[in-house]
């Protein structure tokens, strides 16, 4: 990987958040729990509306038609990608309703094992319409690049 | 004396069984989060991200959601289909961060077979 990699800014997406699709998300993981799926739970319980669970943000960025084309454009076949690592430092929650903008950058880039392992640091920034922070994300890519091994 | 004020170091959350993970389980995960990573096209394992959303329920059947600063997790080993997750945690230290009482939780999601597929960590308010 060129080291000229860090740094780069990759394409924002940006989502509407809708119930819909929090419920969707809800039935995926299995959540039973209505604050999840029911605006009037949701409400009882003191949120706006139905909170976007923990995990959901990392759905922004994958808003991307082109989710790996990043990935790709680096020369790096995606099928040898693997998610290594995955944090979230929350400022808000976000709610149904909300719009909001993930803006991905690279952040650092290195390798192990004499190449055979490499590894991309990307931290992406969850913010709402009118700039508020509801959450830092910071992704560990790892990419296996099998020949390189001796 | 509330709940959280119980709370100290070594105590464990109550465990979260998952069922089995079918195809259908990632279908669905695949079309609600629009991770279509080509790893999991062929579904033979599961999206990590599933296994974090499993994770996430954990805490947040532990704690209201507002109340989670930080939270994440390493990939160990992937999920086949089939797999019977199993998520935990437990409190590791509780110290006293910007005028609140926090608790730093070690995570981890076991199979049955006892392969860790993720460990991880989160920090709550207390």
């Amino acid at each position: 990987l060129d080291p000229a990699f860090v740094g780069t800014e990759l394409p924002a997406t940006t989502l509407t958040v809708d119930a819909g699709r929090l419920r969707f998300f809800a039935k995926a993981i299995g959540e039973t729990s209505p604050l999840y799926t029911d605006v009037d739970a949701a409400k009882a319980a003191g949120y706006a509306d139905l909170p976007v669970p923990p995990t959901f943000l990392f759905a922004i960025e994958l808003e991307n038609p082109d989710q790996f084309g990043w990935v790709a454009d680096q020369g790096i076949d995606p099928r040898f990608v693997l998610h290594g690592e995955q944090s979230f430092t929350y400022h808000s929650i976000a709610h149904a309703g909300d719009t909001l903008t993930a803006t991905p950058r690279i952040v650092d880039v290195y390798s192990k094992k004499g190449g055979a392992l490499e590894f991309i640091v990307k931290n992406t920034a969850v913010t709402r319409a009118d700039g508020s922070a509801v959450a830092d994300l910071e992704t560990v890519i790892v990419v296996r690049n099998p020949e390189s091994a001796q | 004396m509330t709940w959280t004020q119980q709370i100290e170091v070594g105590t464990e959350l109550p465990a979260l069984k998952i069922g089995t993970i079918s195809r259908t389980t990632l279908t669905l995960f695949a079309g609600a989060s629009g991770d279509h990573n080509p790893m999991h096209m062929g579904d033979v394992f599961a999206h990590g991200m599933l296994s974090m959303g499993y994770l996430g329920r954990l805490l947040t059947d532990w704690v209201p959601q507002q109340r989670i600063r930080s939270y994440r997790v390493r990939f160990a080993a992937i999920t086949p289909v089939l797999g019977q997750p199993t998520a935990t945690g437990r409190v590791v230290s509780i110290d006293e961060v910007d005028g609140e009482r926090r608790a730093t939780l070690e995570l981890a999601v076991t199979l049955v077979d006892g392969t860790v597929t993720l460990t991880g960590d989160a920090v709550v308010a207390l």
